[in-house]
């Protein structure tokens, strides 16, 4: 191995159990946010399913899987990512390795406590911030614990210059803190007096699910379109505009068209949604000039997986647009439409964004290769094939049952039944994320149990070797 | 940028600027938020719902009915039409007779009034909010903030998987809504809404019957105060009902 060869596996060894244990976490969560959502896609086929248990209501099960799919598998990941991303860009190994592995078992019972505490009526009854206040308090905990490996890691690093990825994950890491303690301590701890509670609510989940988000991953696929074809960002002129931009306009968005607070909100809102074409178009031309020129074979890896994210980056970025606009929004608003959006944002930009960063990094944080390489490209494929069958149909009747809604001879039962094929087909694409999220957890939990094995054989041997001896001549 | 110091201070202020638009904005305009008074009336809106519709609103939030159901009803717009109250003389009516009366904006309605008061005529302008949701009979105007001041946690609901239940309360009595809770399809043929079975138990005496549980009751309760058929000023309406 050269110089650079060994400089680089010490770094990734230094990640090794961190990542491990947070991406171990992440991979169960998924499925079982999966799971759970695919139960509550059920309900509008067999609504007598579970007439019987209040655990499974559609009002429980619904926000429990969108809470385990955004806190149990999307933030844990991100957050294993980005300690990876900032070790290897700063060519430093990462600091106080223990913390994150402590944080990944905190978050992971914060996230146990929080969905349990949904299914039994616990449920905070805001959207996206459902997991009850002692669930809350461990993920913020877990959160700080995790930020601070970063930051220091951060700011032991040799290679002292900031790449465009730096930027968008640091700005991302601190996000997060302050929305989440600003909506628990406004909503949860100290309520806020009436509507203005459903406007800190809207502010939080644009800020966590499009901003947040966007930012981490948006880090990440710049980091990974850059690793892999080995060349660096393009067009790092118009990438700083589109940072800038993006921190910009887009906290602002979110406030929806018909609600019934004061009117500059949705307005302030609507403005800012039609500003978001400035970074939407800035993104794509360093996204275009990144790609088109990097000599890459794409083959259903992590390279494959970074390029789509990034388009469905821009795509859900429209959809937002669309959705905040006012004349269409006002149509829009209350129906499918918002949901799709949402999905669009979570499944087919986050999600295959963090999988690529978890594959590029495990064969080389791990010291083994993968050990079913080809579930990386069937997993690709499983997570496109649902993301089209979940977002089109969803997207489709939420236009449709907008446009119907406008119209009140059309009876509010007709509105309904016509969205039910459309929730069929989504089923299905929930059925094919949840196979593409076994094909994960399995490439993960058998390359850990492989690990394992090897550290018990390693000591093993150290325990049962034959004691060194000399002679000792008298 | 060159520093780690510089990409914080641009999130922060990114961030910072969000945050006083839609956190700290809302929360002083918002966050003191008091009763008003009911349009042309010394009552003053909203009152606290009473105490089993306060907890039904837990039992709402428990079971994430919120998931489905919104409780925001939209408005279009207003049309006002004028109309003559009382004794007129022949000149006033003459006057009427060349004038709009009907589907006129506000701006409008008050210049026709003011041509009728001139001539000396008595007149009543009647305020009719329009919108989809109007129309549909799910209330008689659009929600404002007002009407949420006294709920902990506000429940706007964000996806019409179900019909909107502003006004539920004054569209169904409580023997209407346990049996919908019960069967939802034995009063709604075409109806997505589970069946909610488990908040029912049977009656004691072993007579087989379905009784309510406290949750029901109370769950009941607050869909029965869910009523916003108050005109105010930031939402008028004419609660007599215009000519036709």
């Amino acid at each position: 191995m050269n110089a650079n060869e060994t400089k680089y596996s010490a770094i990734d060894a230094s990640c090794r159990v961190p990542l491990l244990a947070l991406f171990g976490g992440a991979a169960l969560w998924l499925i079982v946010g999966l799971g759970l959502a695919f139960l509550a896609s059920l309900t509008f086929h067999m609504p007598e399913k579970f007439a019987g248990c209040p655990y499974f209501s559609y009002g429980r099960i619904e926000p429990a899987a969108n809470d385990a799919i955004v806190y149990g598998f999307a933030l844990p990941a991100a957050l294993g990512v980005v300690l990876w991303i900032f070790a290897r860009l700063g060519e430093t190994e990462l600091a106080l390795p223990i913390v994150p592995i402590a944080a990944a078992n905190i978050w992971n019972i914060g996230v146990l406590v929080g969905i349990v505490g949904i299914l039994i009526g616990n449920s905070t009854g805001f959207a996206w911030l459902e997991f009850p206040r002692p669930a809350s308090v461990l993920i913020f905990i877990a959160y700080l614990l995790i930020a601070i490996s970063a930051f220091a890691t951060f700011g032991a690093r040799r290679e002292r210059a900031l790449q465009p990825a730096h930027w968008f994950l640091l700005a991302g890491l601190f996000w997060f803190p302050w929305i989440y303690s600003t909506a628990n301590l406004f909503l949860v701890a100290w309520p806020v007096r009436g509507v203005t509670q459903a406007v800190i609510d809207w502010w939080f989940s644009n800020n966590l699910l499009f901003v947040c988000f966007g930012l981490l991953g948006l880090g990440t696929a710049f980091y990974l379109l850059s690793k892999i074809s080995a060349r660096p960002v393009q067009a790092t002129n118009y990438a700083l505009f589109a940072f800038w931009t993006f921190i910009l306009f887009a906290p602002w968005c979110g406030m929806p068209q018909t609600a019934p607070i004061p009117a500059w909100l949705p307005a302030a809102s609507g403005v800012a949604s039609g500003l978001m074409v400035v970074p939407v178009i800035a993104l794509c031309v360093v996204y275009l000039k990144t790609v088109y020129g990097a000599k890459v074979e794409c083959k259903g890896g992590p390279y494959c997986h970074a390029k789509f994210a990034t388009a469905a980056f821009i795509l859900s970025a429209l959809m937002l647009l669309c959705w905040g606009c006012p004349v269409f929004g006002k149509v829009v608003d209350l129906t499918w439409f918002g949901p799709s959006q949402v999905y669009m944002q979570l499944f087919g930009f986050f999600a295959i964004v963090v999988c690529a960063g978890i594959y590029e990094s495990l064969a080389g944080v791990m010291g083994l290769e993968l050990p079913f390489p080809v579930f990386v490209r069937f997993q690709h494929w499983a997570f496109m094939i649902g993301l089209a069958l979940l977002v089109v149909p969803l997207a489709w009747c939420g236009v449709h049952q907008g446009f119907k809604m406008q119209d009140a001879t059309i009876p509010f039962s007709d509105i309904t039944q016509g969205t039910l094929m459309s929730l069929r087909v989504s089923s299905m694409g929930w059925l094919f994320l949840l196979l593409g999220s076994l094909m994960l957890a399995a490439n993960i939990f058998v390359m850990t149990i492989k690990w394992h094995l090897g550290v018990v054989i390693c000591v093993k041997d150290a325990i049962t070797a034959p004691l060194e001896t000399q002679e000792v001549k008298s | 940028m060159k520093s780690g110091f510089s990409v914080f201070l641009a999130a922060f202020i990114g961030l910072g600027l969000s945050w006083c638009g839609f956190v700290l904005g809302p929360v002083l305009q918002l966050g003191a938020g008091k009763q008003t008074m009911v349009l042309n009336s010394s009552e003053v809106y909203p009152n606290q719902r009473p105490g089993d519709a306060t907890l039904g609103l837990q039992v709402y939030r428990a079971y994430g009915c919120a998931a489905c159901h919104t409780t925001q009803v939209g408005q279009d717009g207003m049309i006002c039409d004028v109309v003559l109250a009382g004794k007129n003389s022949a000149a006033v009516s003459n006057l009427v007779a060349s004038l709009k009366l009907t589907g006129l904006t506000i701006d409008d309605a008050g210049l026709v009034s003011s041509k009728i008061a001139a001539a000396g005529g008595k007149m009543e302008t009647h305020i009719i909010p329009v919108g989809a949701d109007i129309a549909r009979g799910w209330g008689m105007r659009h929600s404002v903030a007002e009407d949420f001041l006294w709920d902990n946690p506000v429940q706007l609901g964000s996806v019409r998987i179900g019909p909107d239940l502003a006004n539920v309360g004054l569209r169904y009595d409580a023997a209407w809504e346990y049996q919908h809770l019960l069967d939802p399809k034995s009063q709604t043929p075409n109806s997505a809404m589970p069946p909610y079975k488990f908040l029912f138990e049977s009656a004691a005496g072993g007579s087989g019957k379905l009784v309510p549980s406290e949750d029901a009751k109370n769950l009941v309760a607050y869909l029965l105060s869910l009523r916003v058929n108050v005109p105010l000023h930031d939402a008028p309406y004419s609660t007599v009902a215009p000519k036709k």
